[in-house]
């Protein structure tokens, strides 16, 4: 299968690779896809209290696909605030990547992780800048 | 891709052809082009040699009478053959097969097949390090049954089932065995008649002998009669009807007559490469699995599970590797392995694993290279892996419930 320039160099060095504390107010984890499938990603993203997106973090269980997807998208939600992290949408990184079809649920599950990562912050923190919302997902794994 | 540096490691995909096979081929591409069918001139008569030759080096190395062996173009077209044939047969008084879930799927289908023309199939399954269990076998075979096929030698994870226990049980119970020997040949010794093997599938390039071609064992004492796949000049005993490819038949037979000079030097070296190969993945790094049994096995073959490591991004690191994965992640399905889901090996570590396949041109310096490029990738993806950082903190992975998607 022949890939992107762009995906072989996410997959060759990984950006933002590693892990926040899952337990701290301002961090946001979204835990997604399931063992079985052969695709886990973890997106976790540090809000500050403006609800701006600091930093994000990720590590992935998966094709090279799914580590270029996730690694794109740490880069892509820094700076960004929530809502406009949360408009970044599967066919937006499927593009950027080339991703082959049979690839597109990688792409999928990138931008399910950072929902799942969004919700767990607005979980965690309500009455912070951002939106309450009382019944968020737990972290445990969606998608 | 550059394929100057590539190591390969796929030996059960195909090999190389010996450069000793080449060299008997050659001439009968060009000076000695003759059909081995004519009859009537030299040029016939120098081919029909050539063919007959071969067809005693194969039945050689199988401990069979050259009568024995039709040449077919690969395993495909001769399990399809054995199976179909016999079938098709013996369908009036016979109306059962009875196979294994491992087997490869040109045995699967043509068994499918069969069920669709109203047989009854049997699947036996395997216990978890790939071999039959033959009490299930022997309960399996009853007195409708036409034929038993189960494989030599797996392609996926290398294990050799019990082929002379098999055939005993299947000569007790009077059905046929046929053994898809495409991985076995010229890896392990074979006896056709110690085995009471009754039909065998053969592949040339499997064992260092050209591709499209290959052969079939079909035993006349006791006789086993087939029907044709398809019509023509009813060469080959009337089974296999179409002008036999001269170079290809010497280029096969060539093949094994090597096997039976080298086979045993051979597979103690394959042997040493393996272990080395093993033992340097295992000292580095932990979690790493063998799929199927690791003593019932050709040596050539090591099919790996690297824990929390899925085996397609594994395999884009291993850049210079040419392997297999048991992933099926690569190809436009993306289940796992059937064979490996088989053994009770579970999805997540099914998605972890490589098969890689040593043979006679792999060397102890490809050996080292390939075990630390495996290695540094696995821990590269390992840091990589949110599976691996939840299994340090004692996290069981089990426990979280994972939503499918």
């Amino acid at each position: 299968m022949a890939y992107s320039k762009e995906l072989l160099e996410h997959y060759e060095k990984p950006r933002n690779v590693g892990s926040m504390d899952k337990n701290s107010t301002d961090v946001g984890t979204g835990l997604v896809g399931a063992p079985a499938c052969g695709d886990v990603m973890k997106l976790q993203i540090k809000v500050s209290p403006e609800g701006i997106i600091e930093d994000a973090k990720f590590k992935t269980f998966g094709c090279g696909s799914a580590i270029a997807s996730s690694s794109l998208v740490t880069e892509w939600v820094k700076g960004k605030s929530l809502d406009e992290a949360a408009t970044i949408k599967n066919t937006e990184i499927a593009e950027h990547l080339a991703l082959p079809p049979v690839k597109i649920h990688c792409s999928v599950l990138a931008e399910d992780a950072i929902k799942a990562a969004i919700e767990d912050y607005k979980t965690k923190a309500p009455g912070s800048a951002v939106t309450e919302k009382e019944d968020g997902l737990d972290q445990s794994a969606t998608g | 891709m550059t394929k100057s540096k590539q190591i390969y490691l796929d030996y059960q995909a195909t090999t190389p052809m010996d450069p000793r096979v080449l060299d008997a081929m050659m001439p009968y591409f060009t000076e000695k082009f003759g059909n081995p069918h004519s009859r009537n001139h030299p040029y016939g008569w120098e081919a029909e040699d050539a063919v007959e030759t071969a067809r005693g080096h194969i039945a050689h190395l199988i401990g069979a009478d050259p009568k024995e062996i039709i040449f077919t173009s690969g395993a495909t077209e001769s399990n399809n053959l054995a199976i179909k044939g016999v079938g098709r047969f013996y369908k009036d008084r016979k109306n059962h097969i009875v196979t294994c879930v491992t087997e490869h799927k040109c045995v699967l289908e043509s068994c499918r097949h069969l069920g669709q023309e109203g047989f009854d199939v049997t699947y036996l399954p395997v216990t978890e390090n790939g071999l039959i269990d033959l009490d299930q076998l022997r309960d399996a075979i009853t007195d409708k049954t036409a034929l038993v096929s189960i494989m030599g030698v797996n392609n996926e994870i290398g294990v050799i089932q019990p082929l002379a226990e098999i055939g005993r049980i299947c000569r007790e119970k009077g059905a046929f065995f046929h053994s898809d020997c495409a991985q076995a040949v010229g890896k392990i010794p074979l006896d056709v008649n110690e085995m009471n093997i009754d039909l065998m599938s053969i592949s040339g390039h499997k064992f260092y002998g050209p591709k499209g071609i290959g052969a079939m064992y079909v035993r006349r004492k006791p006789r086993v009669r087939l029907t044709p796949l398809f019509s023509g000049g009813g060469q080959e005993r009337g089974m296999r009807s179409g002008t036999l490819p001269t170079p290809l038949c010497v280029g096969l037979g060539e093949a094994c007559a090597i096997a039976s000079k080298e086979m045993t030097a051979e597979t103690e070296r394959l042997h040493a490469l393996s272990t080395r190969m093993l033992k340097g993945i295992t000292d580095q790094l932990p979690e790493v699995y063998v799929n199927g049994d690791l003593d019932k096995r050709i040596p050539g073959n090591l099919n790996i599970s690297f824990a929390y490591v899925e085996g397609e991004s594994l395999m884009m690191g291993i850049k210079n590797l040419s392997v297999s994965s048991g992933s099926a992640c690569t190809s436009a399905s993306l289940e796992p392995s059937y064979v490996l889901r088989a053994l009770g090996v579970t999805e997540d570590l099914a998605h972890t694993s490589l098969r890689l396949g040593l043979g006679r041109f792999t060397t102890e310096k490809e050996v080292d290279a390939a075990v630390a490029e495996i290695v540094s990738n696995v821990q590269k993806l390992r840091e990589l892996s949110p599976l691996w950082e939840m299994a340090q903190e004692g996290i069981d992975i089990k426990s979280i419930e994972w939503a499918a998607h």
